[in-house]
């Protein structure tokens, strides 16, 4: 959440509750709504290391309001953000560990595992694709989040069933 | 609705005799939505074409509505085709010398309907699918996703209580594969019966029940209820991390 709240900055002065806002305005429906005490306590930080600097409003007949600025080290802190590349996603290792290991434990049947685990990923799959129908059609950053996911469960899918195939050969 | 017991279909080409379908039991109920996935060469278009008469199984009996198929005539399941099984195929078999409005009507018009009623058919379906003005065009101006619209449009015409779909969105974009769903989901949401072939899990998703298909083989038959579980599922996947 940090880098994020910091990009939503660079645009100019905001408050916590803004931001809030401007990242569920951003990312739709489908994006799981930013909690705002998370923001407050992200913003806390932000400030303690200096890459923002708040400022209280005055509001009549209301508590202070403190709108944040990006300081310099916090436009640095950016432009590093936008230099990096991310990793990779990794592969689901937890459900590679039980599918290597399922064998010789006798516990558990190899073809089971995937069988199951396959109907969750279809479900989700099954959630997702209703999240598209339900999202306004014009928020492309919402569309394209959510094909990002669909593409990559996909790609965990094709994986499993080249799990199957490999494994029912030896049975 | 449709049910098939103990099919099994054996191709002998060149080498080896292939077996794409090995024993399958299948019931689909009126209304269902059922997607079969699995790997490509597992069997599944094989399995889509036993259950609409478009090959003969070596051995087992296929219902429709309750009746046995075993000693249909090519002509009778041609009529079947014609009035209670609709299907689409991935390179959507347009006849390339008719225009748009001909290919929907011609399906109608060999049932029998009456021409006017026939246009009328075709007029809503092509509204409905977006495709009002290309009546005129020829298929093969049409973009693949509008080609296949056309070709749901012509499997939809004579109301048939079945739909079967091969690979429907196999030769289209990201975009037209979408499109293919929405519409199979929203005639699946007026009641339509429809068995979906696809490698493609986002189209599969669409279903209600999906069938994993593996070497001729049933290998799993889930339904997709779309209960969050207890884990992060949609939630989880969808969560940009910091």
């Amino acid at each position: 959440m940090r880098l994020p709240l910091l990009a939503l900055l660079a645009r100019g002065p905001a408050h916590g509750y803004e931001l809030k806002q401007d990242l569920e305005l951003l990312l739709g429906s489908a994006y799981p709504q930013p909690n705002v005490g998370q923001i407050y306590v992200t913003l806390g930080r932000l400030e303690k290391s200096g890459l923002i600097e708040g400022e209280d409003v005055e509001q009549s007949s209301r508590p202070n309001k403190k709108v944040y600025h990006l300081t310099d080290a916090g436009r640095e802190a950016l432009h590093a953000w936008f230099e990096e590349t991310e990793d990779e996603p990794r592969v689901r290792d937890e459900f590679f560990m039980k599918l290597a290991l399922a064998p010789q434990t006798g516990l558990a049947e190899q073809i089971a595992l995937i069988n199951k685990q396959r109907r969750q990923y279809l479900n989700t799959m099954r959630n997702l694709s209703k999240l598209a129908a339900a999202e306004n059609r014009d928020n492309r950053i919402a569309h394209l989040l959510i094909e990002g996911a669909m593409l990559h469960l996909q790609a965990d899918l094709d994986w499993l069933e080249r799990c199957q195939e490999e494994l029912e050969e030896l049975e | 609705m449709l049910r098939a017991e103990g099919l099994v279909k054996t191709h002998y080409g060149e080498g080896a005799p292939a077996h794409a379908v090995r024993g399958v039991d299948l019931s689909v109920a009126r209304g269902e939505f059922v997607a079969i996935t699995g790997p490509s060469g597992a069997g599944k278009s094989t399995l889509l074409h036993l259950l609409g008469g478009l090959q003969r199984p070596d051995e087992g009996s296929i219902w429709l509505d309750g009746e046995r198929t075993d000693s249909y005539s090519e002509a009778r399941w041609a009529v079947e085709r014609r009035k209670a099984i609709g299907i689409v195929f991935q390179f959507f078999n347009l006849v390339s010398n008719l225009s748009v409005a001909d290919n929907v009507e011609l399906p109608a018009l060999l049932a029998g309907v009456p021409p006017k009623r026939a246009r009328a058919e075709r007029e809503a379906l092509l509204a409905e699918l977006g495709l009002t003005g290309k009546e005129r065009s020829m298929p093969g101006e049409l973009s693949g996703g509008e080609q296949q619209r056309v070709a749901l449009a012509r499997a939809l015409v004579n109301h048939p209580p079945l739909l079967l779909a091969d690979e429907p969105a196999g030769s289209l974009d990201s975009k037209g594969t979408r499109e293919v769903m929405r519409l199979l989901s929203r005639f699946h949401g007026r009641g339509q019966t429809i068995v979906l072939v696809t490698h493609d899990a986002r189209l599969a998703s669409a279903a209600d029940r999906v069938i994993s298909f593996f070497d001729g083989r049933i290998a799993d038959d889930a339904a997709l209820d779309g209960t969050p579980s207890r884990k992060p599922g949609t939630s989880g996947v969808l969560e940009l991390r910091d």
